[in-house]
């Protein structure tokens, strides 16, 4: 009963313009499943055993894009449902619990970030412990370490957003650092030697925790920098660099093993 | 359910364990754990790695300390608000995995260890070498992410995201702490100034991370899981990766209560509890308890002792090094690549220093330069 019907749609023009061809149950057509496929395109045809064992890579490079992935959609979803104007903020929060239908949207998009931080941090671990950032994959770990910094703004960034005592306080002892950089930070070292003619450049209003939160404490002006930081510029960042990432890891010769 | 389970338990067994949290809220305060529990684990963890990564061996190893991490949420409240506090749920998730993946790794190192000693091929090493992408790799990322995403939906369905009360820019709440992932960093702030532990040192853990490709040039160990054949580089980075980063979140997070003051696993968070603040600056245990003189006015000639340590330790230190301990692997990697380890290595050697300076000497600055903040 199905398996007619199966072939039937199998043989159907519409089938055919989408998947040209036939089922990947022999060498040809299973080579063709993972040329043909803008996405599977990402591996090679073929890869060496060692490499795609569990027990090799932890699958934790994979776990994170999944999770990357997993937080762009929860993270539109939640975009449908939340302004970022200190008024709204906190009430938009709340309302996405009692009012949206499957009131998941924010346990997945918050605890996926959590588990994408461990994956990365994981991920990262296995690729040191099998040596992997060696020649010919130096650059590739550096793409991965970017990727690293970025992942944890993404999370530092949308800790924010719930407008919450939780939010604004661990985002102000974050950026009380920055009020401590060397030279560029109004308590930091060494920042009254950067004026002219007794001028200080540095000051509350120009220092390097006001480039961050728009502002001299967070306020206003940081939930809507946060927002656009959380919401295009990093994850449009995060994108580019992990394309760039699985483009390097094919021109390097595949996941490594043994020379 | 879970919940009336635990405190049912928490009644039988609280009675009659006291000694035993007083005991392991003393031994847990860090110039205690730190030397005499965690440095000696990290020891073992290295040098006895053919023997706990055996399969019973650590099996056994997890359930202690299942044991002793889930069973210490029956016998205490204060323990157990820590440990289901939310935000705080996903630590426990970070410590199984570090562990089990810690397993994972070092046990293929062991197996590999003894194979290359005996001359037989890797593990890693096969004979009928390429498989198709479709369907064996295809198939098991399909798998992967079915679970993946069965543990996070089941996970959100348990545990609801945290919302408190709405932002009060004039009320920040006692302590104030960022993220979790971030509290290797505020727990440095015991020890350093914001510009070092918020600037310096994380920007050095970049640029020590981009730059290890360029400085390792051990060409063995490149694809598959060893120790024996990487020792130095595996124990540096480990050591930076489980001390200094995963460890001190712990810190930071359970253990670091009102006013950032240290409290035992069970004890209660009490915010009126008073430390007393008896640090004291290398200017002030130099000019007065050494050598019985009022501070200096010139606060260059003040801190005098403090700059040339940093000179020395930051400058002079890598120089030495080169010329005795490390010489040969000087020789090997030229005098770039050396000095770039070698910096990364004495900065990040300065936590641990200043640690044990602070646990014996309750030394608060070896340079103290409010007049440019600049404390060091
Ligand atoms: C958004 C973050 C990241 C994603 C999505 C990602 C994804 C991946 C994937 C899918 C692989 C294939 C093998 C595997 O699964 O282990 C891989 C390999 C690799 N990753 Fe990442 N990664 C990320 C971050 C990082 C970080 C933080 C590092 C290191 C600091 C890193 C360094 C590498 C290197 C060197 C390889 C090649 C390993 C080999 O050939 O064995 N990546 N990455």
């Amino acid at each position: 009963m199905i398996s007619p019907l199966l072939n039937y749609i199998r043989s159907t023009q519409v089938w055919n313009s989408i998947f040209r061809h036939g089922i990947p149950r022999d060498r040809r057509t299973r080579v063709m499943a993972v040329m043909s496929n803008v996405f599977l395109h990402l591996h090679p045809v073929a890869v060496r055993k060692s490499g795609i064992r569990l027990s090799f890579t932890w699958c934790m490079g994979g776990l994170t894009f999944f999770l990357f992935l997993a937080e762009a959609i929860s993270g539109v979803l939640l975009m449908f449902y939340y302004r970022p104007v200190v008024e709204y903020a906190y009430a938009d929060i709340q309302a996405l619990r009692s009012y949206v239908t499957l009131g998941l949207l924010r346990e997945i998009h918050r605890w996926g970030a959590h588990a994408m931080i461990i994956a990365i941090w994981l991920h990262m671990m296995r690729v040191f412990l099998t040596g992997s950032y060696k020649p010919p994959r130096e650059f590739n770990w550096g793409v991965g370490v970017i990727l690293l910094v970025i992942t944890m703004l993404l999370s530092f960034t949308g800790y924010l957003l719930p407008w919450d005592q939780l939010a604004i306080w661990a985002i102000t002892v974050g950026s009380n650092m920055g009020k401590a950089t060397p030279f560029l930070g109004t308590g930091g070292p060494l920042s009254d030697m950067l004026a002219i003619g007794g001028v200080p450049l540095v000051t509350a209003r120009s220092d390097a925790a006001y480039l961050l939160l728009a502002n001299t404490s967070v306020g206003e002006n940081t939930l809507m920098r946060f927002y656009v930081l959380h919401c295009i510029a990093l994850p449009l960042a995060a994108a580019t660099l992990i394309a760039v990432h699985f483009w390097r890891i094919r021109k390097d010769g595949g996941i490594s093993g043994p020379l | 359910m879970l919940s009336s389970m635990i405190t049912l338990a928490a009644a039988a067994g609280s009675s009659n364990l006291e000694w035993f949290k007083e005991l392991v809220n003393r031994f847990s305060v860090p110039e205690i754990s730190l030397p005499l529990f965690f440095l000696p684990l990290f020891v073992l963890l290295l040098v006895a790695y053919k023997v706990w990564t055996r399969p019973l061996f650590a099996g056994t190893l997890l359930v202690l300390f299942c044991v002793f991490y889930f069973g210490s949420m029956a016998i205490d409240e204060n323990y157990r608000a820590i440990v289901m506090k939310p935000d705080n749920v996903p630590i426990t998730m970070m410590l199984l995995g570090v562990g089990f993946c810690l397993w994972w790794g070092f046990r293929q190192a062991a197996i590999n260890d003894e194979r290359i000693k005996a001359g037989q091929p890797l593990i890693e090493e096969d004979k009928d070498d390429k498989v198709l992408v479709w369907p064996d790799l295809v198939y098991t990322e399909l798998i992967c992410m079915v679970i993946a995403a069965t543990v996070l939906i089941v996970w959100s369905v348990l545990l609801p995201a945290p919302l408190e009360s709405p932002a009060n820019p004039a009320g920040p709440p006692n302590p104030s702490k960022a993220p979790w992932y971030f509290l290797g960093l505020q727990e440095m702030l015991v020890y350093f100034d914001p510009w070092m532990a918020g600037v310096v040192l994380p920007g050095m853990i970049i640029t020590g991370l981009i730059a290890m490709p360029y400085i390792d040039t051990n060409p063995k160990g490149n694809g598959y899981y060893t120790f024996a054949q990487r020792k130095f580089a595996i124990t540096v980075w480990l050591f930076g990766f489980l001390i200094l980063w995963v460890v001190l979140i712990v810190f930071g997070t359970f253990l670091r209560g009102p006013n950032w003051n240290f409290f035992g696993p069970f004890q209660y968070w009490d915010a009126h509890l008073q430390v007393p603040l008896t640090n004291v600056n290398l200017s002030e245990l130099f000019w007065g308890d050494l050598l019985d003189r009022p501070l200096p006015a010139n606060p260059y000639v003040r801190e005098i002792v403090g700059i040339v340590f940093v000179f020395l330790w930051i400058c002079v230190l890598p120089y030495a090094l080169a010329r005795t301990v490390m010489r040969k692997m000087y020789e090997q990697l030229g005098s770039v690549r050396f000095y770039v380890m070698a910096i990364h290595l004495v900065v990040m050697a300065m936590l641990p220093l200043k640690m044990v300076l602070r646990w014996t000497m309750h030394l608060k600055y070896f340079v103290n330069l409010p007049e440019i903040n600049l404390n060091l």
